[in-house]
């Protein structure tokens, strides 16, 4: 519990150095546009096959468990477009996310310190935390909705893909599915959950992999650290942020 | 001019640093030497500021490095150039960016002076043929060359290095410290270098600081070294075999095998 609490304070005080005014705004905006391709755009295809396949994979599964003829066949559109919108464009894709761009952030970092990168940048004047952690988490906050906005697309062209080439609902059917009862606030709840969740994963990340201390083992285990936290923590703030913006 | 009094440093109730109290020369190349775990890593740390120390101060041409205000304490940082045992140099930077480092967040120079500056600190440090390459595509003899040329873009008044000839084979180490040292007369900078090499002793060592056990335990030149009466000194230069072998041709009457220049 005490050493939860330590930690717990060591990473608002790096957050506390890390969020202030950059040394030189030309160079952050560099940096930014670069980790929004690094972490973001270099993310966008991993986050498209795993829609199709899943929204795929959804309009099946629904398919088949409504048996009963009191329920209409468009419902499949509609709990495919609500599972895809409401949770895995948000939540699913941002435990993926801790996958892939966490421990990218945490193993960069770490191996940083560890070749005594960030020391030197310290020793030159350069506030480190600032200069690397912050670009980050600027770059993949802010296109965290665009990751978002495509996987719901692609989510649902992936059950349309289903309904188009196979006959376990047709086109028709679930396209009045999916536009069925539409409730534009559900995206607004969605792209605001995945926004705080790419805070917490570059965030968590960063901690992880800019207080290394040791060698290459340390490093992984860094990375396999910040993913293990980052996914505890989407799972719980994805309750909190429901509760809060659905109830 | 570096001046430090007193300096202690622990680690959890371990005394690591023992009153050190020494001045470091400008315009000189002052070595640390001393056994692997004698301190003098945690004192180069202390210098450089990535450690503070229990007790003691450093003062950088009379300013208390410890308790500079922040914006005075930045401005000093710019004046301090540090070559790191690795290199540490930034890994998706190229060479010429890495050196163009300090230039872009420190100087409000336009992007043309600053490449003019760092191509003239690359052709300085013979490099020149380099500057589009990434640090994992050059060798560890030119990774310390570019790492000096960055050390030296902001033209420091205060040289730090960390074991520069680590890694390194005879000749390039050679190299290296000639290097360093010709930088430290041309800038007429205060150079510290840490080290264990007895080569680098004997070639660059004008002024000497032996550390044992956290203590200061002698102080001089590279031409009084193998006179020394310090018995733990003495343990530590005499160690290899090459060393001996000069001291007994020397105690022979034989010409010193060392020019001291």
């Amino acid at each position: 519990m005490i050493k939860a609490l330590h930690d717990f304070g060591e990473y608002v005080l790096l957050m506390y150095r890390t969020i202030s005014v950059p040394e030189r705004w030309s160079v952050f905006f560099k940096q930014v546009l670069k980790e929004i391709f690094k972490l973001g755009v270099d993310s966008l295809w991993i986050v498209i096959f795993i829609s199709i396949f899943i929204g795929a994979v959804i309009t099946i599964q629904v398919s088949l468990k409504i048996v009963s003829p009191l329920i209409p066949d468009f419902t499949v559109g509609y709990i495919g477009r609500e599972i895809v919108i409401l949770e895995f464009s948000s939540t699913i894709m941002c435990l993926i996310l801790a996958g892939k761009v966490g421990s990218n952030i945490a193993s960069e970092l770490g191996t940083m310190r560890v070749t005594e990168q960030i020391d030197a940048l310290e020793i030159m004047g350069v506030n480190s935390a600032n200069f690397l952690i912050f670009p980050k988490i600027v770059a993949f906050v802010c296109f965290i909705p665009v990751l978002a906005v495509f996987s719901m697309f692609f989510g649902i062209m992936g059950g349309y893909l289903i309904a188009w080439t196979s006959d376990v609902i047709t086109a028709a059917k679930y396209e009045f599915g999916i536009q069925y009862w539409f409730n534009a606030y559900y995206i607004t709840y969605t792209i605001v959950k995945s926004m705080v969740f790419a805070f917490i994963i570059s965030s968590i990340a960063s901690y992880f992999g800019y207080n290394v201390k040791g060698g290459a083992l340390q490093v992984g285990k860094a990375s396999t650290n910040s993913v293990v936290m980052s996914s505890v923590f989407i799972l719980t703030l994805d309750l909190v942020i429901t509760h809060l913006m659905l109830i | 001019m570096i001046e430090i009094k007193n300096i202690n440093k622990s680690f959890e109730g371990k005394n690591v640093l023992n009153n050190i109290s020494t001045v470091f020369d400008k315009g000189k190349t002052n070595l640390i030497i001393g056994r692997s775990g004698s301190g003098k890593t945690v004192l180069m740390k202390i210098l450089i500021g990535l450690l503070r120390p229990d007790s003691g101060e450093i003062l950088y041409d009379n300013r208390n490095f410890i308790t500079l205000p922040r914006r005075e304490l930045k401005k000093l940082r710019t004046e301090m150039g540090m070559l790191f045992q690795g290199s540490a140099l930034f890994d998706s930077m190229t060479v010429l960016e890495n050196v163009m480092f300090p230039l872009s967040m420190f100087t409000k120079e336009r992007k043309k002076e600053r490449e003019e500056r760092a191509h003239c600190c690359l052709e300085r440090v013979n490099l020149a043929d380099a500057i589009h390459l990434y640090p994992s595509e050059i060798s560890g003899g030119m990774m310390k060359r570019a790492a000096i040329a960055r050390a030296i873009a902001l033209n420091p008044k205060y040289l730090f290095c960390d074991e520069p000839n680590s890694g390194l084979d005879p000749k390039t180490s050679l190299i290296i410290d000639e290097l360093i040292h010709d930088i430290t007369a041309e800038y007429n900078m205060t150079t510290i270098i840490n080290t264990h090499d007895m080569n680098s002793v004997m070639n660059i060592g004008e002024k000497i600081i032996f550390i044992s056990d956290g203590q200061k335990a002698w102080e001089g030149s590279k031409d009084r070294i193998m006179t020394s009466s310090s018995k733990e000194l003495n343990d530590f230069v005499f160690a290899s075999d090459l060393f001996k072998r000069v001291k007994a041709m020397e105690n022979a009457g034989s010409p010193p095998a060392f020019q001291v220049n």
